[in-house]
């Protein structure tokens, strides 16, 4: 059980310190029941790398992304210039996040608006860390399990993140497994562009229930992600189907900090 | 000389219309809004030789890959021989290259197997179509024109490469029986054992023979200008496109949606009225795009480069799904909308005059709103394409013109600009659950 106090940037600065990298957690991440135990799975793995992380809380706000998908440039770009106000106030110049709607936007999106930092995604901030050893996976606790790794388009497609995740799973000594429609090709699971946020047109099924036939057809038992958007979607179509007993979604932080005993 | 003279008029004609077609499709690109894409020209030049000369994009199917990948290089490679084809035009010669002796000999041969190729690719591409009834070639985008022009494209191909080998059957008997004008020239691997013994069951005469040749040849030389002036009208101009359109690529990442410079700067007003506006600002007019003169130059050229192959619909989520929205359509639209307005132009001595239409009257809401920005058209294009960017820019017109945006839309906008999130949580819960990191 970890015993730590996840510290704002404020804090940091009354303490006169900075810390090493802000933690990005999302609208999805602080306010989604669900998503708020991937936030919690970052932090802890954050704090057993050794990393002094901190979080912008109430003075986060959203990165402005669905806004813009949905074509209101107006409000993204307000939102978009508060953030970076706040960012450089800080004078955070690494930050990373779970969400990959926010990484993406944060960066590739605010540069162009004069918010220049390094932002990675969790996925490949804890690979790198595996890899540095700063933290390990012990134990073997998803050995003979299968894991099929659903591609977020805005880790993949977006920004050619593609091995990190499953680098990772692949150290959790299981069996990952593809999904018939994967990397490049993967499908969608029906949230990004702000249909989160809205009913679907009609047509003859929902985007979400189509990944779930990929999701069973692949006979694996856990379904990572690495979006809470995804998290949420997956999670709807496997409740469809009438799966929870036989797969799980769980994030790759989640699984990452179970195999840590965190 | 009459022949010669003929051929040599005949080309003037071609190419005049040809010139002035590509004219009119260059104007009408133009008519998109500037962008600046002069930056990267090592990158740009890289990209346009892998994706559009070695069509690596189209390897993610390989069974059209390698039937397109036929016809391509025979497109590229039996146009060589089109260049002797001209020049016997025009100084009356018979195979005018044929002096490079052995290298001729192997070059007409394997045109010969290309042209073979092509033929059989070509009637496979037609079966996929009309008897397997692949999925992505039945979408209602494609009933009319789209659907013939595809037929049309298919079968001229298969035509004109069978009067290919037609006519080498006719030379290769001409050349063996030493007929006049008719020297020993070339090697035919296909057409002596698939035409050649059809021709001598049939005891044709030399005269007969040198009709067959001749009709071939012009049959063949005629056609090629016919379809080279289809060309501006077709989807088939991908031909000619995808190696400008590849070079135009966006080479940031996919998931980066353009920054709107003008809403910038009103932003920076809004934040603190204060600031100074720079020297000769001018408020914007209009946000996102109404009408494909919106649009920049690349998605204009876009439009022009699409062949309607539908990799993009067919990996669309949302049509994956049953819904209206289809990629496809979307650049089909376009390009339909600015002929139009194209048309329009040209009728009313140079100047636009309204039609009481635009790009929204060919794209409907439902269609834009059920994008999710995912990629997936983008990523399957061979050459390229970006749909998206046109769905992202409609989307901006219907919000910040027009505030048409679905209700539900809406409540996220003033979620998000009253509580900094998408739902209504208070932004003072926002790190609430770092309490107890243990629930």
């Amino acid at each position: 059980m970890s015993e730590f106090r996840v510290r704002t940037m404020a804090d940091m600065m009354a303490a006169g310190e900075q810390a090493d990298i802000l933690f990005w957690v999302g609208c999805a991440g602080s306010f989604d029941e669900r998503a708020q135990k991937i936030t919690k799975a970052v932090a802890k793995i954050l704090h057993a790398a050794g990393l002094k992380f901190a979080i912008l809380g109430t003075e986060e706000a959203c990165t402005g992304d669905p806004a813009k998908r949905a074509g209101n440039e107006f409000l993204f770009q307000m939102l978009a210039m508060q953030n970076i106000a706040t960012l450089q106030a800080y004078e955070v110049k690494k930050m990373v996040t779970a969400c990959p709607h926010c990484f993406n936007t944060l960066k590739n999106e605010y540069p162009e608006l004069g918010g220049n930092f390094e932002v990675l995604h969790h996925t490949t901030l804890i690979n790198q860390l595996l890899k540095e050893g700063k933290i390990s996976i012990e134990g073997g606790a998803f050995k003979g399990q299968r894991i099929t790794y659903h591609d977020s388009c805005y880790l993949g497609r977006a920004n050619d993140i593609y091995e990190a995740p499953r680098e990772i799973i692949e150290k959790l000594d299981a069996a990952l497994v593809e999904m018939k429609r994967s990397k490049a090709n993967g499908l969608c699971c029906g949230a990004g562009g702000a249909q989160m946020f809205k009913e679907a047109e009609t047509g003859k099924t929902e985007v979400n229930l189509e990944r779930a036939e990929d999701m069973m057809e692949s006979k694996a038992n856990v379904v990572a992600a690495a979006c809470p958007f995804c998290m949420t979607m997956l999670r709807d179509g496997v409740k469809h189907n009438n799966k929870e007993q036989e797969i799980e979604v769980k994030d790759i932080a989640e699984l990452v900090a179970s195999a840590m005993d965190l | 000389m009459i022949a010669q003279i003929l051929f040599v008029a005949l080309s003037g004609v071609a190419t005049y219309f040809f010139a002035k077609n590509l004219g009119k499709i260059r104007r009408n690109i133009l008519l998109g809004r500037d962008i600046d894409l002069s930056d990267n020209k090592a990158l740009r030049w890289k990209t346009m030789l892998k994706v559009a000369f070695g069509q690596t994009k189209m390897a993610a199917r390989p069974v059209p890959f390698v039937l397109h990948f036929i016809v391509y290089a025979g497109f590229i490679l039996i146009n060589i021989e089109v260049l002797e084809i001209l020049i016997d035009g025009i100084f009356g010669t018979h195979r005018a290259l044929s002096f490079l002796g052995g290298i001729y000999n192997v070059a007409i041969g394997f045109f010969e197997i290309l042209a073979f190729g092509v033929l059989v690719a070509c009637i496979f591409f037609l079966s996929r179509r009309y008897i397997l009834k692949i999925a992505r070639f039945q979408s209602p985008e494609l009933k009319g024109f789209a659907n013939q022009d595809a037929a049309t494209i298919l079968f001229v191909e298969i035509v004109l490469m069978a009067a290919l080998l037609k006519m080498n059957a006719a030379d290769q008997m001409l050349q063996a029986r030493g007929a006049d004008h008719y020297h020993l020239a070339g090697s035919f691997p296909i057409s002596s054992w698939l035409i050649v013994p059809i021709f001598e069951s049939l005891n044709l005469s030399d005269g007969m023979l040198i009709f067959i040749e001749k009709a071939a040849w012009w049959f063949h030389i005629i056609g090629i200008f016919i379809f080279m002036n289809y060309l501006p009208f077709s989807k088939h101009f991908h031909v000619i496109l995808a190696f400008p359109n590849t070079y135009y690529s966006n080479l940031k990442a996919k998931g980066e949606l353009n920054n709107m410079a003008s809403v910038t700067q009103e932003v920076k007003l809004m934040l603190d009225p204060t600031a100074a506006t720079p020297e000769g600002y001018q408020a914007p007019t209009s946000f996102g795009v109404k009408d494909v003169t919106d649009l920049t130059w690349k998605n204009l050229m876009d439009a022009y480069s699409c062949t309607e192959c539908g990799r993009c619909t067919s990996s669309c989520p949302q049509n994956q799904t049953g819904k209206l929205l289809s990629p496809r359509k979307i650049m089909m639209d376009t390009r339909d909308r600015l002929e139009e307005v194209g048309k329009n132009i040209d009728a009313n001595g140079g100047t636009f005059v309204a039609d009481n239409k635009n790009l929204h009257s060919y794209i409907s809401e439902a269609e834009l709103w059920a994008c999710n920005t995912c990629n997936a058209c983008v990523e399957a294009c061979p050459i390229n394409i970006n749909p998206m960017e046109i769905i992202v820019e409609m989307r901006r017109y219907k919000v910040m013109e027009e505030s048409a945006a679905p209700a539900s839309i809406n409540s996220m906008f003033s979620n998000m600009e009253n509580n900094q999130a998408p739902w209504q949580f208070s932004p003072m819960d926002r790190a609430n659950w770092s309490q107890d990191l243990n629930s």
